[in-house]
């Protein structure tokens, strides 16, 4: 049994047809990329692992429980699947601070003063301790963006599915944010990444997707996926990818 | 290269401006006829007070400074004149940068004069209509001593107003929520209550508020059921500003929280967080926020519409201000209370401009 199971998933939007049968498994402290071109189904495939989605057929499993289909405590998955988005969604009208005890304090019941010292440790670590008070308007945002990686870990997950979250950055801000992940990798954090950031893929993923046309459609370790891709398809998205300069 | 149009060909011809003497000229005569004019109705309106056996030194300064005040005009019209000379000069000395400032000059001068002279003329007019008939409009709607004598009678009638419309506010602010999320709500379990909130508004929102007021004012006592029977008219009425004024919040609450955008509901509830804590917690701080403004559009509004509970017999600022009308034959305790609700609305209106100014400018930082 596999830390999570992803078996034969179909997700559709009306008659578009977005994930066409998805098939992979991810064991603890993996990081697994998925990489591929846009609209192939990466950050759909994110969003129905931690239920934001419905899918159509097929079933996921964590720890062997299924966590799809009718009747499953979505509020309970939450809590331990994590996920960060591109464009941050910190709430505005809160403090950094608010931002990561709102979670704990409402959903774990933990108590206030204990939840701020959390947050606190937390935002120390990511060096942004002198911005607990600040709203996330006054921060970059690759600060932002570590804010909203924080108020993820700070309901302590056992997943964390991260949607393409260095795509909405400044080029000199993407280092800070993948220096945090490449931290959390080291400590064993289970991480699922959609990503376009292949050099930092090819150095930290234990596992490398290749989706295309709603299916995966080539893994493997990143040397093999990097350097000796098999089908033809992955050959051409990364050559595309080698003449961007991205590789 | 023959083509006339060609760029190489094309020499831009220098552009003489309008020296606007005309202009000029034509406003100094409205600054001299304006001054006469009031000269006229000055004269006319010592003619009325000596006919009514009023005299005052006061009286009579104020009316001699009135006239002298069309005066000003003729400061800007001149001045107006004089730069059109000059850019007249300037044109034929073919100084066409010193014929643009003058030029420039004297238009914005002239126009001073015909936008002060716009407002002396409303000003004339209005005196005309309120000295006209022998003061009859100024007997009508402002006999001193009757505002004087009603006047604390009027308050204490208004008083009823501002306890209904606070109360009245109150409960429509916290039950416009109510509506506004009960139609929000999402599922095809929750259809009916959606239904039953959609009917409501679009109920509520077509009926005149009058009538509302009418039938609760009138016909919940005559149900006979204790309960209403035994409630003062003033309670029945806020409930009625309620009903109503509930279902026009109710419509600017969802447009508020239908502006939230989708991406705030997802983090929220990918933390964990209920529908019901989502709301409570993210969406609804974020949404009232955005429509602090028009709620309080909708406020004033309300605040406005508590004259009407006089249909139903309360004795509120308007239903007093017309039994005082109707003994007195006279609209002055009226005018009372006009100026009443002038009062406590347009320190309302300038706050909520306030709020839509600093809104705006939140939105220009783009944050």
């Amino acid at each position: 049994m596999s830390f999570l199971e992803i078996r034969n998933v179909h997700k559709r939007f009306g008659a578009n047809e977005v994930l066409r049968g998805i098939n992979l498994t991810v064991e603890e402290h993996q990081v697994v990329c998925l990489i591929g071109p846009s609209g192939c189904g990466k950050s759909t495939l994110l969003r129905c692992i931690n239920g934001l989605e419905e899918i159509q057929a097929g079933e996921i499993r964590l720890h062997g429980d299924r966590i799809t289909g009718p009747g499953v405590d979505l509020n309970a998955l939450r809590r331990d699947v994590g996920i960060v988005f591109q464009s941050f969604n910190l709430f505005p009208h809160m403090t950094v601070l608010q931002n990561i005890t709102l979670a704990p304090t409402q959903v774990l019941r933990m108590p206030e003063a204990e939840a701020q010292a959390k947050a606190l440790a937390l935002l120390k670590r990511i060096g942004l301790e002198h911005k607990a008070q600040a709203y996330p308007d006054q921060l970059s945002g690759g600060q932002q963006q570590r804010v909203a990686i924080v108020r993820a870990l700070a309901m302590e997950p056992m997943l964390l599915l991260l949607d393409e979250i260095t795509s909405a950055l400044d080029p000199e801000l993407v280092s800070e944010v993948l220096n945090l992940l490449r931290e959390l990798a080291r400590e064993g954090m289970t991480m699922i990444l959609a990503t376009h950031e292949m050099g930092f893929a090819r150095e930290v993923a234990s596992k490398v997707c290749f989706m295309y046309g709603g299916v995966v459609h080539e893994e493997g370790p990143p040397e093999q996926i990097f350097s000796n891709p098999q089908h033809e398809r992955t050959q051409q998205f990364l050559s595309s990818i080698i003449e961007a300069g991205r590789l | 290269m023959t083509e006339p149009n060609s760029k190489a060909l094309r020499r831009r011809q220098p552009i003489p401006p309008k020296d606007g003497l005309g202009f000029a000229l034509l406003a100094l005569i409205l600054a001299v006829a304006l001054w006469l004019a009031t000269g006229w109705v000055m004269w006319l309106v010592k003619q009325t007070m000596t006919t009514n056996g009023f005299q005052a030194f006061w009286a009579d300064a104020l009316l001699v400074l009135f006239t002298l005040l069309p005066a000003g005009l003729l400061w800007p019209a001149v001045r107006g004149l004089g730069q059109a000379r000059l850019a007249r000069q300037a044109l034929q000395s073919e100084n066409l940068i010193a014929a643009r400032v003058h030029s420039a000059e004297a238009h914005t001068w002239a126009w001073f004069t015909l936008g002060y002279a716009g407002a002396l003329i409303l000003f004339l007019l209005f005196v005309l209509f309120f000295i006209a008939n022998n003061v009859a409009v100024g007997r009508t709607f402002f006999q001193l001593e009757l505002i004087r004598d009603s006047f604390g009678l009027i308050l204490q009638a208004f008083w009823v107003n501002v306890v209904i419309f606070l109360f009245a506010g109150f409960f429509s602010l916290i039950w416009g929520l109510v509506v506004a999320i009960a139609k929000l709500l999402p599922g095809k379990p929750a259809q009916p209550i959606r239904f039953i909130a959609t009917f409501y508004t679009d109920a509520f929102l077509s009926l005149p508020s009058i009538i509302v007021i009418y039938l609760i004012g009138f016909g919940l006592p005559l149900t006979g059921i204790g309960f209403f029977r035994n409630l003062p008219l003033e309670a029945l009425a806020v409930l009625a500003l309620t009903l109503t004024y509930g279902a026009y919040m109710a419509e600017v609450y969802r447009a508020g929280l239908e502006s939230i955008h989708p991406s705030q509901w997802a983090a929220a509830r990918s933390l964990g967080l209920s529908y019901g804590q989502t709301l409570r917690f993210v969406v609804v701080p974020q949404a009232v926020r955005r429509i602090i403004p028009p709620l309080l559009n909708n406020l004033i509004g309300m605040q406005k519409d508590t004259a009407l509970v006089n249909v139903v017999g309360v004795i509120d600022a308007f239903n007093q201000a017309r039994i005082i009308a109707s003994n007195d034959f006279n609209l002055s305790a009226v005018t009372t209370v006009a100026i009443l609700f002038i009062l406590i609305t347009i320190p309302q209106t300038r706050l909520v401009d306030r709020l839509v100014e600093r809104d705006r400018a939140r939105f220009r930082q783009g944050s």
